[in-house]
């Protein structure tokens, strides 16, 4: 527990240092109860779990905090019409799947999300097809298939509103939500 | 994903029926150049409250909105006969209207009104309708919608559509604080309530047959689940919440199932049929791909769907019985998706993509002929015939916005609807 708030304290720290990325991130590990309805960033106070300290290899590390600590970060963006995980995320997946293999009563909902554009109904299946991607990949990290759910909100909920690029963009999205 | 299915329902706290201000404001984008010219002269009303219910102007812009008629400007009317004895056919012709229609409204009592209609073709100085409609101060609408039906149908020879309902999603308020509503209104916009309200997205409203339900997609316990609510109660059941995706519902022509698309756990994305009855569930296309979006013929034997089982989404037909597979409709462009079957069976309409916009198209399926596009937008989608099939409904963006907007089927005539308040999407036009 110790261990855990401390490391905890630093990545705040790092965070606020390295300065906010674009949604207000919660770097503090999810505890059980603390899931805050109707916000993606379900996190918490510090309450009693069971989370073990994360391996030497783990996201959690000096390397990772110098770069914005990939653990804080909890979403993968995807190429228009694509569901393939960019090289860019593949830390950001591995920090994920080290820290749901070490804390196997986690569990993560992973939100799939599009551009406005094209048919509502097919948007659903392709922010679906995005969920899936990350699932997949954090299973072939260890991640057990009982951690992991899914639901594509299609165009439905985007990050950001505009009808150009730069909004959709940031619109198609897997966002991993952890809760309790 | 054994999940049974609940089966509950949600008294009215969540049935809101108020009023929701959103009266279409219409916009000829493009019209017809044969429109048929006729004049809808100003009934004559009984010299009380209701005499501020202006029937010929209703019908008169029911009619220039189908796109099929030009109507004679109300300041240029420079004659009010109310009765066809009272008609000076010579002026009206020389002012070159082929039609008129003339009227009166009488009130029978505290609440009970009579409209009475006549339509003359004014060369032939013929009568061709005589009606008598008699209602109540809420009807009025309705029966002036009913007056523009008749003369609609007895000029084109195609019933009309205007005594007919929508619906529609409206989002109001910006991120992150979003409401998403489901609103019933007529087909000219008017009189929209809300029936179903939510923090959460609402998506894919389908009109049960008898037009008395309305199927729709509800994310409220963020996760997708497909619910059934009757309009006149606000009663309503959730008939799907299973594990994964539960979206698209379609009604079959006798209102006894629904399709739907359902995903396995992996996140495959399939065609099912459930049984409203029975909770019966069929499953019918079994492909890696994503299948969705289903729609029935009209003899309820077979699904019209999207599917990318090819590389992009295409539109595919499936028979319901057991051994039939799916047949590709769609070959032109790489992107065609969400067929509706227009009522007479003869055209499909879609959303194409064509030099990156998403655009209304339709094709016909007798003589397997050529994609047709509509539209020239570049984020038209969600197309939903009028039950006459003469007009389509789809949402589109005008100004950043998003707002509804008709097309007829031929494409030759073009409308905005341009709503007071909140982003509109998925327009779904109701049965007659």
């Amino acid at each position: 527990m110790k261990r855990l708030a401390s490391i905890s304290l630093l990545l705040v720290a790092a965070v606020l240092l390295a300065g906010c990325p674009k949604k207000p991130t919660v770097v503090e590990p999810p505890a059980a109860g603390s899931r805050i309805p109707g916000t993606s960033d379900a996190a918490g106070a510090a309450a009693s779990t069971s989370t073990r300290p994360l391996g030497a290899d783990a996201g959690i590390n000096g390397k990772g905090i110098a770069e914005g600590g990939p653990l804080g970060r909890k979403i993968i963006y995807f190429d228009f019409d694509k569901s393939e995980i960019k090289p860019e995320f593949a830390d950001v997946i591995t920090a994920h799947a080290h820290y749901l293999t070490a804390n196997a009563a986690l569990k993560v909902k992973l939100e799939g999300n599009t551009d406005e554009r094209g048919t509502r109904e097919y948007n659903i299946g392709l922010g679906e097809r995005r969920a899936q991607a990350v699932r997949r990949a954090l299973m072939l990290q260890g991640v057990a298939e009982s951690q992991i759910t899914t639901v594509s909100f299609g165009a439905e909920r985007p990050a950001v509103d505009g009808d150009n690029e730069a909004a959709w963009a940031q619109n198609r999205r897997v966002e991993m939500v952890y809760a309790p | 994903m054994n999940k049974k299915l609940t089966c509950f329902a949600v008294i009215a706290t969540l049935v809101l029926c108020r009023q929701a201000r959103a009266e279409f404001v219409v916009e000829i984008t493009r019209g017809q150049a044969e429109a048929i010219p006729i004049a809808v002269v100003p009934f004559s009303t009984a010299a009380d409250a209701a005499a501020s219910f202006d029937v010929a102007q209703l019908v008169s812009d029911d009619l220039a909105r189908s796109g099929r008629f030009k109507t004679m400007d109300r300041r240029d009317i420079f004659d009010e006969p109310h009765t066809g004895a009272a008609i000076a056919f010579d002026d009206w012709r020389r002012l070159n209207n082929d039609y008129i229609v003339v009227g009166q409204m009488s009130a029978e009592g505290p609440d009970h009104f009579n409209i009475v209609f006549e339509l003359y073709n004014v060369l032939t100085r013929q009568r061709l309708l005589g009606y008598q409609i008699g209602t109540n101060r809420a009807g009025l609408r309705l029966a002036s919608h009913q007056v523009a039906d008749m003369v609609f149908e007895k000029i084109i020879g195609v019933r009309g559509a205007f005594a007919t309902r929508i619906a529609y999603i409206s989002v109001l308020g910006s991120l992150p604080n979003k409401s998403y509503r489901l609103v019933v209104a007529d087909a000219d916009g008017e009189n929209p309530h809300v029936v179903m309200q939510s923090n959460e997205p609402l998506m894919s409203p389908a009109w049960s047959p008898d037009g008395l339900s309305l199927a729709y997609v509800s994310f409220e316990d963020r996760l997708p689940s497909v619910y059934v609510q009757t309009l006149k109660t606000g009663q309503r059941h959730r008939v799907s919440a299973r594990a994964g995706v539960n979206q698209a519902p379609a009604w079959s022509p006798d209102g006894k199932k629904l399709a739907l698309t359902l995903s396995t756990r992996d996140g495959n994305l399939d065609i099912y049929v459930l049984d409203l009855a029975t909770s019966a569930l069929t499953r019918i296309t079994d492909d890696p791909a994503i299948d969705t979006e289903p729609q029935w013929s009209k003899d309820g034997q077979s699904l019209y769907f999207t599917s990318d089982r090819a590389g992009g989404p295409q539109i595919y037909r499936i028979g319901l019985g057991k051994d039939d597979r799916p047949r590709r409709l769609t070959f032109q462009g790489n992107y065609n998706a969400r067929p509706r079957l227009s009522p007479d069976e003869s055209q499909l309409a879609f959303v194409t993509q064509e030099d990156g916009a998403y655009r209304i198209a339709t094709m016909d399926l007798h003589a397997r002929g050529d994609i047709q596009v509509l539209t020239k937008g570049r984020f038209d989608v969600s197309p939903s015939y009028a039950p006459n099939g003469a007009v389509i409904i789809y949402a589109t963006r005008d100004r950043g916005r998003g707002v509804l907007a008709l097309v007829s089927a031929d494409g030759r005539v073009q409308e905005r609807l341009a709503s007071s308040e909140g982003e509109l999407q998925e327009p779904a036009w109701g049965p007659f």
